[in-house]
This record gives structure tokens, C-alpha cells and sequence, in this order.
């Protein structure tokens, strides 16, 4: 069962922000999947070793060399508040 | 209306033979979309002038006898999670609600190079994460066979267009089941590729490691056609395989030989459908008929997949879901008072309660304490599911099973508890997990008119033999009924 500290923890980590009634309701939605999830605990995987994906690949690199990329407007276009060069976004650092 | 009852090929024929221009057959759909549209609700953006324009300019080549592409003239749908150039692409989520990209997915450039006609982008649950298409925050999709029912999930509007006539072909996304549920709950063919087969460039991504685009059509021979025009390697994807694209349309009028069909004993149990298990019976007898040998197989950790998948799914979609912040793109919070809470105010404003429950649950899986109890347990026992695929395999060469417990359930009827909606999913998901190729295919109707599709899964890369065991299927059964056009809808 998840408590109400988990769900605002996880939410911290999602950056989500959760009202009082939400907190009940992922608190119980989100236990019901972690307890069904515990038939796992069946599985003995002494020897396995993990598969992170199907595809028989690993590190796949490409020559370091520079591309075409997009266009600086291009990548602006969408952009929430823009001064035409970069994306504006609230003060990062606070000064001490 | 006819034409929109023909076969892919039968199209491809007519278009080719210039008995049908593309402007006729893409205002045929635009019609099409007109009258059922607004109770269907398949779609989220209709391209009409740039499509009209598009296939007037087919007509044109072809008429001067330049060369046209594979797919030339065809309309197509794209789920609305697949980028397009120039045009929305909303993942059905107000996060995105605005976004239009600035490049194509390479799925996107194929078609567009096998001159097919991009008619309209299609409603999804929001982010691909769902089964029903309801968790869509741009708009409801009904099942084109009955209103009060799910087109299924999440590529639901994918499916629903193709089994309206909206377009022959669509493509959709699947990670746990999402082409092959809403094809067998809308009554057409939907395959999902061997993860790495298809370029997931241009995909917003839900889960990288099960992630694949594939191809919905009214016909097995329609879906071989758009996988062999979407398929290979894409450098950049860099979990593309080297393999060139696949040419599975034109083996797929070749029965297999000496077939062997593998049934596993755990997928008849509680909970399955008298009528879907019925059907899937019949299915199996068909192919005894056809000289195949049936062989019953076990897959002991089936019982385990669905708990794989909500973990491996829900963390990756943790990670990949962290770039909607409100920064480059996507919806950002009016009010916030610093960088970090602006983050949360525009993801809290901007994404649906699923798409919540999954980040959260992943950040839970993937926390320090809990990332070998859960994530990394759920890879290995991963591992066992894949071994007992490649088991399976060395005894037969596909598996037919159900799709899904029951047919299309009534809208509503499973939102109230996420846990119940994700443990359908039990015959879909191991092959996301295991990344083997499967298909859902049109195996009948239920009392009440619903569709209900037979899955088969193949090894890996072996697409070539699921279709053309599909196609033996198909051949023997018959086409399937389709609600609009020939005059067998219901309501």
C-alpha cells in the first residue's frame, strides 16, 4: 500500500503536482498496481541476466562528425517565449 | 461508396490502370469521413486541401507517365503521435496541443516517397498510454460498429478510420497491444513489426524498448504493402536494425507448407470470452484444415507479462515523459514562481491522470531501494519470457491466440480501475516484451455484433511467414464485413 508521503515523493520526482484528493485516489490506484506487481516475488531469477530491449544492439555510434541541423527557427517555433535567439525560462540560480 | 469496399490491391489495380484517379478515391474518403466522421470521431486533424493537392499531383505524374510510388494515390491516416512536418501532432494531449513539428518521422518521409496521401491524423489515448482511446484529452472515439463501444487502444483512431473507409491504410503505434487490440475491437488487420524493424525516428516516444509503428489495413495483403513501404534500417534510430525494408507483399499469396500453429495452453482460461475463445477455435480448425499441425505449447511465464510491462513501460515512460517542461515546446503554466515549479505547474496543467499514474509509477520502480526490487527484477523475469518465445519457436512456426478476453467493451465500462483495464492486455503484451512480430487479423463476429480477431506471433523477422499464414486464414474465411460500406452496419 502506498502512503500519502510516497505519492508526494513520487510526485516531487515526476515534477507533478498532486491536489489532497488526488493524493487519495493515485495513493490507492498506484498500491493497487504495486501489490498486483508483487506476483514477481514468484520468480526465481538467480541466473538470469537482464533484457533492457529485444533489438541485438548495443552503442551504436555514428562518425563524429558535424550534420545539418535544424534550422535555428525552426527549433524556436514551438518554443512557449522566445526572443527569436533562445528560450526564455524563469531565473535558474538564485543569487545567494 | 464501393470503391471504399475494394481491397488495397484492388485500389493500387485501378489507380494504376488510371480507372480511378487519386483525387477521386481521396474525395471518396473525404465523403466518407463527412457522413460518419462526427460519430466516429476517428480523427484529430483532417488534411483536406493539402491531400487533394497531393493526389492531384499524383494524377499529373502518372498521366505523364513519370513514376509514382508503391503505395501512389492511396489515402493514409497516422496516429497523431507520428510527426508530420507542418502539421499538429497532439499525442491527443494538451501538453501538445499546439505542436506542430519541425520535421517528419521517417515513417512520415516513406510514405510521402510512396506517393501515399496523408489525409488525416488520428486520436489516440493520450501519449499511447491506454487501451481504449479514452484517455484521449482532444476527443472521443466511438467503435464504428456500435457507439456505445471502445474502438480500443490506444490506436484507436487509426483503426476506427480504416474499418470506416476513411482512408484503406492507417498507421499506428504499439507497446503493449495498441495496433492489435483496436484492429480485432474494429474489425480489420493490424500488425506490430519486430521491435526494431520499423524506425521509431519521429515517434514520441512512450517506452523506447517497446515502441513499434505498423500498419492497419481492411486486408493482410493492405497491411504487407505498408509495412514493406515503411520497414528497414534508419540511422537515425539507433535501435533500427540492419536489415533493408521488408517485401512481404510479394510472398503473401504463398501458403505455407507443412505450417505448424502452436496453441498455448495458458491462454484458455478464466476470464476469456466464450465467444472469443469459440472463434478462436474455429480459427485453429481452419488452419487443421488447411494441412497444418496444431501443437499445443506452454509459455509458463505468461502469467507474469503484465506486470513486466507495467514496470519496464512505466519507467522508461518516466524518463521519456521528463522532457515536457514547459521549456522548448508544449504547453507551459501561465503562473509558476521558479524554474522548478514551473516544471510541475505545466505538467500538472498539461497531462492527463494516466499519463500521470505511469511517470509516477515508473519514478517509483526506478528509486533508490526500489530499482532491484522492481525495474530490475522485471528485466530479468523479461529475459524468461523472451526464452520461452524462442522455445515455442523451435516447435512451431506461429502462434494463434486470442487478441483480447472479450470483444470491444462499452465506453466507461473499465475507466474506473486502471489495474482492471491493464490486465486485459494479457495476450498482447509479452510479444512488446519479447519483440516478436504479431498480427491481429478479422476471426468473426459475436452475438452482438462485435469484431472479434485472432492474434498470431511469429519469431523475430519473420513477417514474411505471419502474413502469409494470416493470408491463408483470410483466404478461407473470407472478407471480413465492414460497418459503413456494404451495408452490414449496426447499431
Amino acid at each position: 500500500m502506498l502512503t500519502t508521503n510516497d505519492v508526494l515523493k513520487v510526485a516531487e520526482l515526476g515534477r507533478l503536482k498532486v491536489t489532497d484528493a488526488e493524493v487519495q485516489k493515485f495513493a490507492e490506484q498506484l498500491g493497487g498496481v504495486l501489490d498486483y506487481v508483487r506476483v514477481l516475488d514468484e520468480v526465481d531469477v538467480s541466473h538470469v541476466a537482464p533484457m533492457a530491449h529485444a533489438a541485438d544492439v548495443a552503442n551504436v555510434f555514428r562518425e563524429d562528425v558535424p550534420v545539418t541541423s535544424l534550422p535555428r527557427a525552426a527549433a524556436l517555433a514551438n518554443a512557449p517565449k522566445t526572443d527569436g535567439q533562445f528560450f526564455l525560462v524563469p531565473q535558474i540560480l538564485e543569487h545567494a | 461508396m464501393s470503391i471504399l469496399a475494394a481491397t488495397t490491391s484492388e485500389l493500387l489495380g485501378q489507380l494504376s490502370n488510371r480507372s480511378l484517379s487519386a483525387v477521386e478515391l481521396t474525395q471518396a474518403c473525404l465523403a466518407a469521413i463527412e457522413k460518419h466522421e462526427p460519430q466516429v470521431g476517428a480523427l484529430l486533424t483532417i488534411n483536406r486541401d493539402n491531400a487533394l493537392a497531393q493526389a492531384a499531383g499524383i494524377d499529373r505524374r502518372r498521366q505523364a507517365g513519370e513514376p509514382v510510388g508503391a503505395l501512389a494515390g492511396l489515402p493514409i491516416v497516422l496516429k497523431d503521435n507520428i510527426c508530420t512536418q507542418g502539421l499538429k501532432t497532439t499525442c491527443a494531449s494538451r501538453m501538445l496541443e499546439n505542436f506542430v513539428p519541425p520535421y517528419d518521422a521517417h515513417v512520415t518521409s516513406r510514405l510521402q516517397q510512396a506517393d501515399a496521401v496523408l489525409i488525416g491524423k488520428a486520436n489516440l489515448d493520450e501519449f499511447a498510454m491506454g487501451s481504449s482511446t479514452e484517455n484521449s484529452a482532444l476527443g472521443k472515439t466511438t467503435n464504428p460498429w456500435n457507439v456505445a463501444h471502445a474502438a480500443g487502444g490506444s490506436s484507436g483512431g487509426s483503426a476506427a478510420a480504416v474499418a470506416s473507409g476513411f482512408a484503406p491504410l492507417s498507421l499506428g503505434s504499439d507497446t503493449g497491444g495498441s495496433i492489435r487490440q483496436p484492429a480485432s475491437f474494429c474489425g480489420v488487420v493490424g500488425l506490430k513489426p519486430t521491435y526494431g524493424r520499423v524506425s521509431r525516428f519521429g515517434l514520441v516516444a512512450y517506452a523506447s524498448s517497446l515502441d513499434q509503428i505498423g500498419p492497419f489495413a481492411n486486408d493482410v495483403t493492405g497491411a504487407a504493402l505498408l509495412l514493406d513501404a515503411i520497414s528497414g534500417h534508419d540511422g537515425r534510430d539507433s535501435t533500427s536494425v540492419h536489415a533493408p525494408a521488408t517485401q512481404t507483399a510479394a510472398t503473401v499469396e504463398q501458403p505455407l507448407a507443412g505450417l505448424r500453429v502452436g496453441v498455448v495452453r495458458e491462454h484458455f482460461a478464466e476470464g476469456l470470452d466464450a465467444e472469443v475463445e469459440a472463434a478462436v477455435k474455429r480459427a485453429v480448425d481452419v488452419y487443421r484444415s488447411l494441412g497444418a499441425t496444431i501443437v499445443e505449447i506452454s509459455l509458463p511465464h505468461s502469467k507474469y507479462a503484465i506486470a513486466v510491462y507495467y514496470l519496464i513501460a512505466c519507467s522508461e515512460a518516466s524518463s521519456n515523459l521528463a522532457r515536457y517542461d514547459g521549456v522548448h515546446y508544449g504547453h507551459r503554466a501561465a503562473e509558476f514562481t521558479n524554474m522548478v515549479d514551473m516544471y510541475k505547474a505545466s505538467r500538472s496543467e498539461g497531462f492527463g491522470d494516466e499519463v500521470k499514474r505511469r511517470i509516477m509509477l515508473g519514478a517509483y520502480a526506478l528509486s533508490a531501494g526500489y530499482y532491484d526490487a522492481y525495474y530490475l527484477k522485471a528485466l530479468k523475469v523479461r529475459r524468461l519470457i523472451r526464452n520461452d518465445f524462442d522455445a515455442a519457436f523451435q516447435q512451431v512456426d506461429v502462434i494463434a491466440s486470442p487478441v483480447n478476453p472479450t470483444p470491444a467493451f462499452k465506453l466507461g465500462e473499465m475507466t474506473a480501475d486502471p489495474l482492471k483495464m491493464y490486465l486485459a492486455d494479457i495476450y498482447t503484451i509479452s510479444a512488446n516484451l519479447a519483440g516478436i512480430p504479431g498480427i491481429s487479423i478479422p476471426a468473426g463476429m459475436n452475438s452482438a455484433r462485435l469484431p472479434i480477431g485472432l492474434q498470431l506471433l511469429a519469431a523475430p523477422f519473420e513477417e514474411d511467414k505471419l502474413l502469409r499464414a494470416a493470408r491463408m486464414f483470410e483466404r478461407e474465411h473470407g472478407p471480413a464485413p465492414r460497418p459503413f460500406v456494404d451495408g452490414s452496419s449496426s447499431r
